[in-house]
Formats: C-alpha cells, structure tokens, sequence
C-alpha cells in the first residue's frame, strides 16, 4: 500500500514549532519520502496558535490535503484548532496535563472561534470534550506527559537541568511521533544532527532526548496503523523552504544588488541572499550580492534603479503594502527602459490585511501599477521549483526587452517547505539583451536611439564614450526632455511596441503551460498549481478527466495561446486564491469568454487539494453554484 | 587629454527663469568637475524633480533626473554597485528636506562616499512658489496667500544629526566660493552635503540678492549678510577620535546652523573622516568588494551562468 500520511504540530508562536517540523521533515525526506510542508502562523512575535502540517508520500504530491493523520499538540489551543481533522485511525499525541483545560481559559482564542466551538462541542467545551469528539470519529489519543518524560529523563542521565526545559517539548513530539510511525531511530538522529550541525552540545542534548522519547513512544503506543518505512530514494532531491527557490535563482543567475524593506512573506528571500552575500563563481575569485536593508520601498526601488543603471542585475523583494509604495518609480524605469525585478510575495490584503496569510489578490494591481502607459511585464510561478528557473527568465525578459518584470509570488509559496528535483543551474541561460559592453570614441551614443527592434543599445554608468541622460520626464533619443509632440508619438510607439514584441518573441509554453485540455477545464495563476494537479490525479483515478492551463505570463496577456488552447474547451473553471477572480477578469477582458464556474479562497490559508477535489465533484455532478468559497483550515 | 571647462556643458536649452540662482550652481559643477578632470563617464549627476531638477541635463557627464524626492535613493544605488563613480545629488530644498526628508536621514547613516547639493530656494519653484520646507515660520513669499505657517527645517543641523561627514554651506552668486565647496564635498572620504542658499527672482522675494548682499530696502542692514567660516577662526574638523573632540565639533556646528539674519556664515560647518564610510562597513564582510564591485562582476560567459550554487544545493540535499 502506498504511504500518504499528514502531520500536525502546533504551538504558541516562538515555541520552537518550526524547528520541530524542520527535523520532521528532513528525517521523513532523508529516507526518501516526498514532502509538502506549509506553515501558518499569526502576526505576531509570541503566544498566538502557529502550526506546521507536513505532508508525506511516497508518491509525488503537491498539496496539503484537509485532513490530518497524526497529531502533536503541547497546547490546548492546538487541540480545539484542529481537533476535527483527524482521519479515523489516525492519532492525537497530546499532553496529558491538558484535559481538563476549557477553552474559556485559552486567552488566545478569540471570541468568534469560541462560539463556534461550543456549537460544535457543546457550552463550555473542554479538551476533554474535542478528544471525545476525534474518539468518535475514530482517532487514537495518545497522551503523554511531556514533563514527566523530561524529569525522567534527568533523573536517569542526571542531568537535572533538563527538567525544566520546555524547549525540548518540540523534539520530544518529533521523536514520539516518528517512533509511533516506527520509522527506523537513525534516520531522526541524523536530522536532529543536521539541523544542529553548528551546535554540537545542543544536537547532542536533543539526540538524548530523542532516543529516550523515540523509545518510549515505541513500548507505548505500538498499535498505529500508520507506519514510514525507508522507501526508494530517488537521486538528486534536496528540501527547500519556499523563498529560497527565487534567491537561488537570483544567485545563480547573476543578481548582485538586492536593496529591500522588512515585510512578511518576503524578507525572508532577502535575509537569505545576506547570509550568503559571497557567492562562489566558477574558476575566478568571488562575487557578492550586496544587499541593503532601506528606509522604506520607496528607497528600496530607486536604490534598485540605480543598481540597473551600472549594469548591475538587481531586483527587491516585497509584499503588497511595499509594493504599493513602489508603483511612481515603477513607471520611472517603464519610460527610462531600466531592467529591474520586482519579487512580488503577495499576502491577503488591502490595507495590511491578513499580513501574515496568503493570498492573491494583487495581480491586477502588479498590471496596472504606476500611472500612465508603460510597458512591464508580469509574470507568476506556480511552484517552488519553477520559481527557481521563473526568476532567471525574469532577469532576461527585463534586459531583453529593457522594462521592469514583476515576478509573482505568494506566501503560499514562501512558507512552504517541500523536496524537489535539485536545481540544475546548467538549465539556466542567460541573455543580458543589447547591453554595451564596448563603445568606441566617437560613438555619438544616444541611449533611446531609434532602431528597427525599437530596442536601444543599453550603456551602463562608468562605460566610457557611453555616457548617457535618463529622465522620467517623455524624452529625445539622447535621453533629454522634449514635450515636441511628434517626439512623443514615436517615443510612446517605441516603448508600447513592446508588449508585442513579448508576446511575439516569447515562447508559447513560457507564456501558458497545458497540462492537458478536456471538456472542462481550470485555468489558473501561481500557487494554486499545485493543489490543482494533486485534485486532477485523485479524479484521474475515478475517470474524471479535467485539463488544465497555468497561465505565467499575465501581462502582456497571451490572448493568442489562450485563444487556442481554450478553443475546444466548454466549462472554463477558475481557479484563484482572491474575491474577485482577477484572472478571471482578464479572461472577460481578453478572450470575451466568462469563466463558468470559480473557486475562490480568500481566508488568508492556502487551499488543499481536498478542497479542490470537492468542488469539482460538485461542478460535474451539477449541484455546483457558479462561485465557489472555499473555507478549510485553522 | 586635458578635459576643459567646456567639454562639461551640453547644448541643451536651458529654460530657467533669468536671473535665477540655479545658474551659478551648475557653473560650479561644471568648473568643479573640469578642477579635478574627473572623466566625464566617470561621474554621473543624480537629480530630482523641481527647477534644480533639471541640472542634470545641463552638465555633460552621465544624467539621471529622477522623482520627486527620491534623488539620492538611485544615486546610493548606483554608487553602491559602482564605487568607481564619482556621484553626485542635487535637488531642491522641497525634494530632499520636504518629500525626500526620510532618505536625507537614512543616508546620512550610511555615509556613502557621494555628494548631495541642495538648492534652497525657501520655495517650491517648479509648482509656483509654494512655501518650501526651509521658508521661515510666518514669512509670506510672493505667491504665498498667507503667511508660512510652519516652522522651518535646519538643512545643516538635520545633515549633522543624521550623520553626514561633511556638512557645509554656500551661496549660489559666489560661484568660486561654491567650486571650491564641491570640490571640497567632492573630494571628502564618506557622504558630504552642501546647502547652496539660492535666491529665486520668480517667487522668492524675501530672500533676494540684494537681500544676502544687505542692500534690500526692507531691513536696514547695510554690511553683506554671508561671511566665510574659513575667514574667521572656526576649525570644523574632528581631528581624532575621542568623544570629546566629536561632541565639542557637533555642538559648535550645530550652533553655528542657528546663526541667521544679520548675520549668514557659509563655508564648512562641519567634517569626518574618522567615522567609517559606508563601503568600508561593507569590505568588513565582503573583503573584495572593492576590488569587485556588483558592475564588475562576471555573470554569465557564453549564455552560461558562472555562479556556483553547487555548496548550498549540497547542503538542501536529503
Ligand atoms: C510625487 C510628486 N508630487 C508632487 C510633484 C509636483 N512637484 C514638482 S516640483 C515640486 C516642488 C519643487 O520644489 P523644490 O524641490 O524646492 O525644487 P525647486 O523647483 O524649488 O528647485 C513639486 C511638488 C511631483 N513631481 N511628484
Ligand atoms: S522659479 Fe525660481 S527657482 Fe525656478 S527657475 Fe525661476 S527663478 Fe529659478
Ligand atoms: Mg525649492
């Protein structure tokens, strides 16, 4: 039988949750499992309900799915968060002092979720209460007493110092899950020693814990009907946390100046390309991405500018409220023909919204920022593998074409953790369009001049006999202002032609990718990709058949491909993680088509496949209504 | 070859009003810039949006005119990733002390080595003469319907306090004195900014030539208001490094900032070369930047990435 099993491990926020399901998922990687892990969390420092579900298989996955197979909660918040989810036969490892807290006590349960609970537990529902309901359903409870395992465990080390450690709850929940799993003990040792790879004390100290823990939970509770065996591993996989899929494509495709303001879903893409500011380049001494923390976006993308202007490749990284600060200096280097990225990680809005959620609400936006008509390009990853190759196309569509790229992400895709292929940087090619290397004396260099491409050779500041004027005032072709309307007619005409010239020079399957057309299709953007082909194999298996197109490119829009692709499809679904089916909109608009039915999510959490795969059963069985509101998750 | 003054002027028209103070100020850049023969691919003119905007254009080295008060966001951008070039920002008292006012501090932290030339004209000159950030408190320029009512910002003082290393004043009708006070921001190790006091014929009709020169008829002051810092004992330099000596140089410059009215001195408030410029912080950590800028960089050969991310791709690998 094949493996597909989800873990849950939740906690106050800053109790080490992350840590715990990083080990988790490394052990279960290491043995040559496939991953998809997501973490969800408040906007807050400390105290508020995180948690981490991890999903393993032994087949490829792309999702989470909506229920939970084993469970890991240290806090009564955990248990009335999730207590619901768990699938029959599977288990809550819970700590045993908890039962008789109510939810009346838990301060962080806010009161909308409290009268929730008690029309579905009953007034003043207890822990007690929500296991009895997951009894019921069929869950195994398995409690423990995460403070007596820790004052055992100095007692017979003698190590009185560990009694106290509550930090240590996170490995214990991981060795006590893994050993319910009878996955075999090395594997964890050897995560917990990778992880802790630079603190040889502390991996130690956790390796005890482990053993003791992992132990304990075998003799215990050996009756699970779940269990990880090593399965075949397959070559070339590495674990990667979604962010780092567009900084190493930054690295690798040449990226070096990276100026960016603080904000959730995105710095974590930044502070990962500071700990690696020197970056080893083949058969020469190193470079280095520099990367500057500024005083606001504003400065972040004007800093950028300036970057692209020495022929550097730059790019920053934000989120929405930091790219609405942004969108002046965007038209800025629309009509100064400036290649710079602009890693968009989108969260629920507007305003500051849901600032740690995911959501995609902000493509329209991402098309139509900065006033006035310049040409840009949008353009989406689906995953966090994609992301990696995405970001080396962006940097060559903006110096191809010589116009700023947004490259659209989410923190779907920030903040999940999964296994992919490694990235093969032999697969990445780089075009740097008509930059100079070169210019002779005498070159009369005029940086917009006029040519049959309507691109410009681009100098750079420092090239000698290039120098050249930018202004974001319209221009000549030496870069100077004019407000002669004819000058303005063939200016406006050089840089619009553009958006043609993309869509023309592009190539159809980085434009929009088919997965396959059918009858009824889904079209969708970014990260609901991956949800998307996990609900599409589940119905493949009951010979359903669904197609499906990700669209990459958004702007300019590829109504051509689309036209043809959608040619002989009759139910369009849509897919999208927003309120009002902003590809959607772009479809009415471009292919005079309406999409017939939608699924929608707009809770701040990521969708499952599960929740895909209902909706579409619902669509094909006709009780489906035209909008569809998915709602899953804690 | 020697570069001449003229080899630094473009032909472009310039469309400022007759008799405005911008003029002197981008003829001391351009004699500053031949004083020193800086090539001219070599430096680059960031400016932002107003009638001090335009320089840029007027000055034949690289030029970019920027946005309305983001002028020195893309010159630290461009200096950062090509510290071979001599930068230089200049804008409008409205540009860097009113919308730009925030990155005026943040780059008064950082202390790059580039200079920043503010043209403080006490208006808004490109918008009609509204009331500019260094106008003083209940003045009514011109255009103004009523009279100012904000208290006005210390250009010297909000430069010293954010940590600028070089901090001076000049006046745009004293084109030598000005020549030598860029050249003097130019050639200073770290982040110089020089508050060029800039009589606006159009709109300005308080702060006049006649005005600094003690001729207007209004008050009855009859000496010349601007004198020469460097006519009268004042030392501005922090010559070691003790905290004493820093202070006492801060507090006699930021005093110095307060002196106005009958009295206006120009010249060096105040200089630092003892705290760390910028790219040094930066060599700290990445010990070749200097010799390998980003611009420099080797990213690609034949189509090829040259970066090797093979020691991170190890160590993601399960
Ligand atoms: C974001 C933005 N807001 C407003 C304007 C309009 N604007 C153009 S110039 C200017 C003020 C210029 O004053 P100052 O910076 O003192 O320059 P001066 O013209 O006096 O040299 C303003 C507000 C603009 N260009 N951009
Ligand atoms: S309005 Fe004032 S600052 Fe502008 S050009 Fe005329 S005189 Fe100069
Ligand atoms: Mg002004």
């Amino acid at each position: 039988m094949s493996t597909d099993i989800s873990w849950l491990i939740g906690g106050p926020q800053g109790s080490g949750v992350e840590s715990a399901a990083n080990i988790f998922s490394k052990a279960c990687a290491s043995m040559g499992y496939h991953i998809f892990g997501k973490r969800e969390f408040y906007s807050n420092i400390k105290g508020e309900h995180s948690y981490f579900t991890v999903r393993v298989s032994d087949s490829i996955i792309r999702s989470n799915v909506d229920n939970v197979t084993l469970m890991v909660a240290f806090d009564a918040e955990t248990i009335f968060r999730h207590y619901s989810e768990i699938i029959q036969n599977g288990a809550i490892i819970y700590d045993s002092d908890l039962v008789q807290t109510s939810a009346d006590e838990v301060h962080t349960i806010d009161a909308p979720y409290k009268s929730r609970l008690a029309k579905h537990l009953g007034p003043k529902p207890t822990i007690q209460n929500a296991l009895d309901f997951a009894k019921n359903n069929g869950a195994k409870l398995y409690p423990i007493s995460f403070k007596t395992i820790l004052s055992n465990m100095a007692d017979e080390t003698n190590n009185p110092r560990i009694k106290g450690m509550a930090r240590m709850y996170n490995v214990l929940g991981v060795s006590v899950s893994l050993g319910i799993l009878k996955m075999p003990p090395k594997t964890l040792l050897d995560a917990i020693g990778s992880i802790f790879a630079k603190k040889q004390a502390i991996a130690d100290l956790n390796k005890n814990a482990a053993t003791y823990s992992y132990n304990y939970a075998t003799a215990k509770f050996p009756d699970f009907a779940f269990t990880l065996n090593p399965t075949s591993k397959s070559q070339n996989t590495i674990l990667v946390q979604g962010y780092q899929g567009t900084a190493l494509g930054k690295m690798a495709c040449g990226c070096r100046f990276q100026p960016y303001y603080p904000i959730t879903p995105a710095s974590d893409e930044s502070v990962f390309l500071e700990s690696n500011e020197i970056v080893n380049v083949k058969d020469d001494r190193p470079g280095s991405t520099i990367v500057v923390q500024t005083e606001d976006e504003i400065s972040a993308i004007g800093m950028t500018i300036g970057g692209a202007l020495t022929g550097t490749r730059s790019a920053t990284c934000t989120s929405g409220p930091g790219f609405s600060l942004m969108a002046e200096a965007l038209g800025w280097a629309g009509i100064n023909e400036v290649p710079i990225v602009v890693t968009l990680y989108q969260r629920s809005g507007p305003s500051t919204g849901l600032p740690t959620r995911h959501g995609q609400d902000d493509l329209l936006f991402a098309i139509h920022a900065g006033h006035g008509e310049f040409p840009k390009i949008v353009y989406a990853s689906g995953d966090v593998e994609e992301s990696f190759y995405d970001t080396a196309r962006c940097f060559n569509y903006s110096e191809q074409y010589q116009l700023p790229v947004i490259h659209m992400m989410d923190k779907f895709l920030a903040s999940s953790v999964v296994t992919c292929k490694r990235f093969d940087v032999d697969k990445i090619k780089i075009n740097r369009g008509k930059l100079l290397e070169k210019l002779e004396p005498g070159a009369n260099y005029k940086r917009f001049a006029f040519t049959d491409d309507n691109l410009s050779p681009r100098s750079k500041l420092g090239l000698e006999n290039g120098i050249f004027w930018n202004t974001g005032d319209e221009s000549d072709e030496a870069g100077h202002i004019t407000e002669d309307p004819e000058m303005r007619i063939k200016m406006m005409d050089k840089r619009q032609s553009k958006l043609d010239y993309v869509l023309k020079t592009i190539p159809d399957d980085e434009q929009a990718v088919s997965f396959g057309i059918e009858e009824i299709s889904i079209i969708s953007w970014g990260s609901p990709k991956g949800p998307i082909l996990d609900a599409i194999d589940l119905l493949k298996k009951e010979n359903i058949k669904i197609g499906f197109i990700q669209v990459k490119l958004l702007h300019p829009f590829p109504k051509d491909r689309l036209g043809y692709l959608f040619k002989n499809v009759k139910t369009i679904i849509d897919v999208e993680s927003n309120h009002v089916g902003q590809l959607g909109e772009l479809i009415k608009q471009n292919l005079q088509r309406t999409p017939n039915y939608y699924i929608l999510k707009y809770t701040g959490r990521t969708m499952t496949s599960t929740e895909i795969y209902d909706s579409i059963k619902n669509i094909i069985a006709n009780k489906a209504k035209a909008r569809q509101v998915l709602t899953h998750g804690a | 070859m020697e570069l001449k003054l003229g080899d630094y002027k473009t032909e472009v028209h310039n469309d400022w009003c007759p008799g405005c103070g911008d003029f002197g100020i981008v003829n001391a850049i351009q004699m500053s810039l031949a004083e020193m023969q800086i090539p001219r691919h070599k430096a680059a003119i960031f400016s932002g949006i107003g009638c001090s905007g335009k320089t840029s254009h007027f000055i034949n080295v690289n030029g970019v005119h920027t946005l309305h008060g983001r002028v020195l966001t893309f010159a630290q951008g461009a200096k950062l990733t090509n510290p071979d070039l001599t930068v230089i920002a200049a804008g409008g008292d409205g540009d860097g002390l009113g919308i730009g006012a925030g990155h005026f501090v943040a780059a008064g932290r950082r202390n790059l080595d580039l200079t920043y030339i503010i043209f403080n004209n006490g208006v808004y000159g490109l918008t009609k003469g509204q009331a500019s950030p260094t106008l003083k408190l209940g003045e009514k320029t011109k255009s103004l319907p009523s009279p100012n009512t904000n208290y006005s910002v210390n250009p010297i003082g909000l430069a010293i306090a954010s940590g600028f290393t070089f901090v001076a004043r000049s006046y745009a009708y004293d084109v030598r004195h000005l020549k030598d006070t860029i050249t003097a921001a130019v050639k200073h190790k770290g982040l110089s900014f020089i508050d060029v006091l800039q009589p606006c014929p159009t709109y300005n009709d308080i702060n006049t030539r006649d005005w600094y020169a003690g001729m207007d008829e209004v008050t009855k002051v009859t000496k010349p208001r601007i004198y020469k810092l460097n006519e009268t004992d004042y030392d501005p330099v922090v010559h070691y490094d003790e905290e004493n000596e820093l202070n006492q140089k801060l507090t006699q410059a930021l005093i110095k900032s307060l002196e106005w009215g009958d009295k206006i001195p120009i010249g060096i408030f105040y200089k630092n070369e003892i705290i760390s410029q910028y790219d040094k912080r930066i060599t700290d950590k990445i010990p070749n930047y200097l010799e390998n800028p980003p611009a420099s960089q080797t990213i690609s050969e034949n189509g090829n990435p040259s970066t090797d991310i093979s020691e991170i791709l190890n160590s993601l690998s399960v």
